[in-house]
């Protein structure tokens, strides 16, 4: 036979495509030709594939190979595509059956001497072959946890996949020969025993781990989160945060140094309810993508979050990337907290990029090899001082700002980023009274659960929409479907006619009231919910709109 | 050097008789011109073939078919022109020599460049594979 084809995976982005990949060995003088849009990475397989199969004792072919990447418009990156080139070539000989790879996905690169390495990206490919059908794929043995943790919640989570949820195979090696095993017939438990046992001997020559590639940041997931009860006084800060956590509702926090705006926007996560095995696949498929998800163990399930530092690219915070584009601090924020402490020094594009994935919970990165969208439902923090020296609070005596200078500093946040915050929050330095004061303060577990039930409230309430949570409605819907009592749209009217509130501002009104109801346990907001909406609103506190 | 010239012209004469048995005629061996040689001239019918001989005793530098790069491949397309000269003013083309041919069909090329890789084992007999059509 001189023609045989495998399947691989080539992703963008988040998706993955099943990709054919056509082996033809023809007659002529030896040549390895690779057509199908590889990228740099891609291209060099070449002679990594040629070694392998060589060095895992079988014989590559002493003709013209030609290897075709289905579809050929389709731009492919990366060292994934190796063992699916390795296997055709292979099938093109008979030394892997017609019949032996049917159905199965394979994912991986080789090493020269024919072992599977790491690769980045594991989780949303074995996601992606499952959609697409497949019966079984086959990944890297030093990828098997990940590749496991998918298995998991496609065992929970049947509905959609391409073979109706009837079970997708993962079966991870270590070498190119043990892909030759399965084919030709060995069982799972062989092939398994024979990868773990070839691991361990690796091991045992090089204690190193292997070098996966991309995993120069280490996993973010640390022993525990920060506990609120570490938190002294600032209760009004407390509470914005479980309204925060409870209704999805973005968070300004102005304060000055010292104040523990830092400290607090660090316990939001904690306060967020467990992601579901949708959503913690999604975040896992983004780590991965990042090439920072852990090795081992489960898919985690508390929601991220990223810390930026000011002085973050437009190209860090939305994703990136020349060749291979990589998710940004905003996705790899998704599901979780997107934390911008000083968000006033950041730069203006950095801040403006956002603008669109608050909108719509996705952002699309274009680049010359193609456009990607990740993403990117986060709940934005930003911390500010309220100016450039940090001091003007209260009667602001130790502030030395002059008053351009203030209004500088602010005018970098005001306008449509500002309007999308629906709490804005002046935060105190705590005071030596509260210090000595030494009460027990709640703790997260207490705030979570109060959260948790909010929520409940709030998704019975929206079972039948799409969205989550309050701060997703959209305005018409929520006067339309869940008026508020007649008193305090009195109240919200008077301040429209009275020009201190926008419409748009009082429909933000609105949504935080329905998440103080929902805290509450009401049936919906009275005069009082809105009037405490309002006053978090805090329109006051800076020239923004109202 | 003598040794390795000893075992590339035993490997030409595995090569000439190897094309032989396939029925082809051979015309000229280690034909020489200004470009340089060609190892073995032969007529497979209409055709021409010029064909270059690779002989390995061990796999330890790759296959013989491996050696002959693109730049070898474009050395033999020049040598091909100039043995077509040649062939055309000494009477030499497979028309000359055998007169009963049929008459010329588009579809047969005139001019192939081939290749013969031959193995010569410490021992058993020596082999030969046979790669038709490289320069196209």
């Amino acid at each position: 036979m001189t023609l045989f084809a495998t399947q691989a995976l080539a992703l963008q982005g988040i998706r993955g495509h099943v990709v054919q990949v056509q082996a033809d060995v023809a007659n002529g003088l030896p040549a390895f030709t690779l057509v199908g849009l590889p990228d740099a990475s891609l291209s060099e397989s070449r002679d990594r594939v040629r070694a392998a199969v060589n060095n895992s004792g079988m014989s590559w072919p002493s003709s013209r190979v030609t290897v075709n990447l289905t579809p050929a418009s389709l731009p492919k990156q990366g060292s994934g595509f190796d063992l699916s080139i390795a296997a055709a070539v292979l099938g093109c000989q008979a030394v892997v059956p017609p019949d032996g790879l049917r159905g199965t996905v394979l994912f991986g690169e080789l090493g020269l001497d024919g072992r599977l390495r790491p690769s980045r990206g594991v989780l949303p490919a074995v996601y992606a072959a499952w959609q697409a059908g497949a019966s079984r794929v086959v990944v890297p043995w030093a990828n098997r946890a990940e590749a496991a943790a998918v298995g998991q919640v496609l065992r929970t989570d049947a509905p959609g996949g391409g073979n109706g949820g009837g079970g997708c195979e993962v079966v991870a090696i270590s070498s190119l020969a043990h892909l030759v095993q399965l084919a030709t017939g060995a069982s799972l438990a062989q092939v398994e025993q024979a990868s773990q046992a070839d691991d361990a001997l690796r091991q045992a020559q090089n204690p190193l781990p292997e070098p996966a590639s991309g995993s120069g940041r280490s996993s973010q997931t640390s022993a525990s989160a920060p506990d609120l009860a570490d938190v002294v006084g600032q209760p009004q800060a407390r509470w914005a945060l479980e309204i925060a956590a409870a209704g999805g509702h973005h968070l300004l926090m102005v304060g000055p140094p010292g104040a523990g705006k830092t400290m607090l926007a660090a316990r939001l996560p904690g306060l967020l309810p467990p992601l579901d095995p949708t959503q913690a696949l999604e975040v896992a498929s983004l780590a991965s993508l990042a090439g920072i998800l852990p090795s081992e163990g489960e898919l985690p399930l508390t929601p991220p979050y990223q810390q930026p530092h000011h002085t973050a690219t437009t190209a860090a915070l939305v994703g990136g990337g020349s060749t291979v584009i990589k998710p940004g601090a905003i996705s790899m924020a998704h599901r979780g907290v997107l934390f911008l402490d000083e968000a006033p020094e950041f730069r203006t594009a950095a801040l403006q990029a956002l603008r669109e994935p608050l909108e719509s919970g996705e952002v699309s990165v274009a680049r010359a090899t193609g456009t990607v969208s990740f993403p990117a439902r986060f709940l934005l923090v930003l911390a500010a001082n309220p100016c450039p020296c940090g001091y003007g609070y209260g009667r602001g005596e130790r502030c030395t700002c002059a008053p351009h200078r203030k209004r500088a500093y602010f005018s970098k946040l005001s306008g449509p980023l500002i309007d999308r915050m629906d709490l804005r929050l002046l935060v105190h330095p705590v005071t030596q009274v509260s210090l000595r004061r030494a009460v027990a303060e709640e703790s997260s577990a207490v705030v979570r659960e109060r959260v948790a039930q909010a929520r409940q409230r709030s998704s019975f309430r929206l079972r039948e929409h799409p969205w989550a949570v309050n701060a997703e409605i959209p305005g018409s819907q929520l006067r339309h479907c869940w008026p508020a009592s007649s008193s305090a749209v009195h109240l919200l009217e008077d301040q429209v006619r009275r020009g201190s509130l926008t419409l748009r501002g009082a429909d933000r009104v609105l949504r935080v009231a329905w998440t103080l109801a929902d805290l509450a346990g009401l049936a919906r907001p009275g005069t009082d919910e809105v009037a405490s909406a309002l006053a978090l609103r805090g329109s006051e506190l800076l020239t923004g709109a109202g | 050097m003598r040794a390795t010239e000893a075992v590339g012209r035993y490997g030409e004469s595995v090569a000439a008789a190897y094309l032989q048995a396939q029925g082809y005629a051979v015309v000229a061996r280690n034909w020489r011109c200004d470009h340089g040689e060609v190892d073995l001239v032969a007529h497979d019918g209409s055709t021409t073939v010029i064909c270059e001989v690779k002989t390995r005793r061990s796999r330890t530098h790759g296959t013989p078919q491996e050696a002959v790069t693109a730049v070898k491949v474009e050395r033999l397309r020049r040598l091909a022109w100039c043995w077509m000269e040649y062939a055309r003013t000494h009477g030499l083309t497979p028309r000359d020599l055998n007169p009963n041919l049929p008459p010329p069909n588009p579809m047969t090329p005139v001019l192939r460049l081939d290749v013969v890789a031959v193995w010569l084992p410490g021992r058993g007999p020596a082999h030969a594979e046979h790669v038709k059509a490289v320069g196209s």
